[in-house]
């Protein structure tokens, strides 16, 4: 039986990590994290939960304390957000090369300067070659779901990499929405018993995590890296079929919406998909034929799969959340339109920054990305590859 | 050096599951200089085998003497070579 909860995106993913019950937390408050946290180390006072919840210092410290307790054998999550992602950087490599299981609900703020606490994906994206898996929610029911489903994901000996589970600051972090929560019962028997790999705790068979790597190593283990990241995404499609089954809410890698006769598509992540569905439904009223794509899952890419469902189109608009200053558009672009290249005959697409720093995206702004990428196709070629949504000019 | 092993065959996360197997990582090869000894002139006092930071030193312990170096490791630092009191050791260089 679910419960039915008005919360923001902040209490659906304490609630799914207080159901998850991880042995060992470590995290620092950062808005619009805080939120989060704080409801947790509720959760915790309260008896509720069994975990081992460590106050440290700085981002820093809480995902070196989540590497040492996850090598140690334990499951372990956190959370952050902007800065504080910004300051565990070195060590996203670390617990991604290491292969430990750690679940982070990150909350996407724009990094400085100046200084932002509002959306953006600024955070994640620019950890997005971490070699983490990166999943993007749309709504708290989509963060609740995810977190959940990243332990599976996570754990599964397959895959054994860490999962970050974004939502959109104050957007989806602090807006009350209806949320549909599992029995904790089900959500105990959905993530199962944590199964260690190699854990230091096992003083009999003692491992050694973190070596000296020089060149006669390092290169084969950054391959097998590689094939861990690419090997997960039949596993993340498993698991957001088995969550289907018990929620009623099925997860693929991608989410397509009005796609399938669609000329016109655009490509986005996170809440404004929402914003982009509405954006949708009144020129499907009009009579025009668009789709969005909604990308959850950008780490691993699901090429194939984006592949299929854009090739079709006449034109793509992306909508980039983040820059890559002196790139060649945004991280999403550069990776649908790499993605494309291969193809016989493929749609002109173009890229859109917007939202940065959590400016508002309307539903008449992607209309009007629409209109755009419609008359690139009609001049048949694109003569400006970047362009601006919601800015002043 | 033992055989270099492909990435397919590598525990996942780079892990070391046995343990006390640096004497398989052979570091001889970063030496420019090699320590060779004249035992001639040697007095089998041990101080290069005392003063070696590396373990390299071979000696026979119920003969009490200097045999050589251990090649597969010595790194060639010189240190051998610098405390012998009766300059039984030289450094020559590798080609």
């Amino acid at each position: 039986m679910s419960k039915v909860l008005g919360l923001n995106g902040n209490a659906a993913a304490a609630h799914a990590m207080r159901q998850i019950n991880p042995h060992v937390v470590a995290a620092y408050p950062i808005t619009p994290q805080t939120d989060c946290v704080e409801r947790f180390a509720e959760f915790v006072s309260e008896g509720l939960v069994d975990t081992e919840f460590v106050t440290v210092e700085s981002e820093h410290s809480a995902l070196s304390a989540c590497i040492g307790a996850a090598a140690a054998g334990g499951r372990v999550m956190t959370a952050t957000s902007s800065q504080g992602l910004a300051l565990m950087w070195e060590m996203l490599y670390i617990a991604a090369s290491m292969r430990l299981p750690i679940v982070m609900m990150v909350v996407n703020r724009a990094l400085s300067g100046n200084i932002n606490i509002h959306c953006d994906h600024s955070d994640t994206m620019g950890a997005r070659d971490a070699g983490w898996i990166q999943l993007f929610s749309e709504n708290a029911q989509e963060v609740y779901d995810n977190m959940i489903q990243a332990v599976r994901i996570a754990e599964d000996m397959r895959v054994r990499l860490p999962v970050m589970v974004t939502q959109d600051g104050f957007i989806i972090s602090h807006a009350v929405e209806r949320v549909e929560l599992l029995d904790d019962e089900e959500v105990k028997n959905f993530v199962g018993p944590y199964r260690p790999l190699y854990p230091l705790l096992d003083v009999r068979n003692p491992v050694t995590y973190g070596p000296l790597d020089l060149f006669d190593y390092y290169f084969e283990h950054k391959r097998s890296e590689i094939e861990a990241i690419d090997n997960c995404l039949p596993v993340i499609e498993e698991v957001g079929k088995e969550f289907g089954k018990l929620s009623g809410r099925p997860y693929g890698l991608l989410e397509e919406y009005r796609l399938e006769d669609a000329e016109y598509a655009v490509v986005a992540l996170g809440s404004t998909c929402g914003t982009a569905k509405e954006a949708v439904d009144r020129l499907r009223d009009r009579g025009k034929k668009v789709g969005l794509l909604k990308i959850r899952c950008f780490r691993p890419f699901p090429k194939d799969k984006v592949i299929r469902a854009l090739a079709p189109r006449k034109g793509v608009a992306v909508l980039d959340r983040s820059v890559v200053f002196g790139g060649f558009g945004g991280p999403v672009f550069t990776e649908i339109r790499s993605a494309l290249y291969d193809l016989p005959s493929r749609p002109l697409v173009i890229d859109f920054y917007y939202g940065l720093g959590g400016r508002d995206i309307y539903v008449e702004d992607i209309e009007r990305a629409f209109a755009r990428v419609e008359e690139v196709v009609r001049a048949g070629r694109v003569e400006k590859h970047i362009d601006y949504l919601g800015l002043r000019e | 050096m033992s055989r270099l092993k492909s990435w397919k065959e590598l525990p996942p996360g780079g892990v070391i599951l046995e343990a006390g197997n640096a004497r398989t990582y052979k570091t001889g090869d970063w030496r420019t200089e090699k320590p060779q000894v004249d035992k001639a002139k040697c007095i089998n006092c041990f101080f290069c085998w005392a003063y070696c930071p590396d373990a390299s030193v071979i000696v026979d312990a119920d003969r009490g003497t200097m045999e050589g170096f251990d090649y597969d490791h010595c790194k060639g630092c010189g240190i051998c070579a610098s405390v012998c009191p009766k300059q039984a050791i030289t450094m020559i260089p590798e080609r």
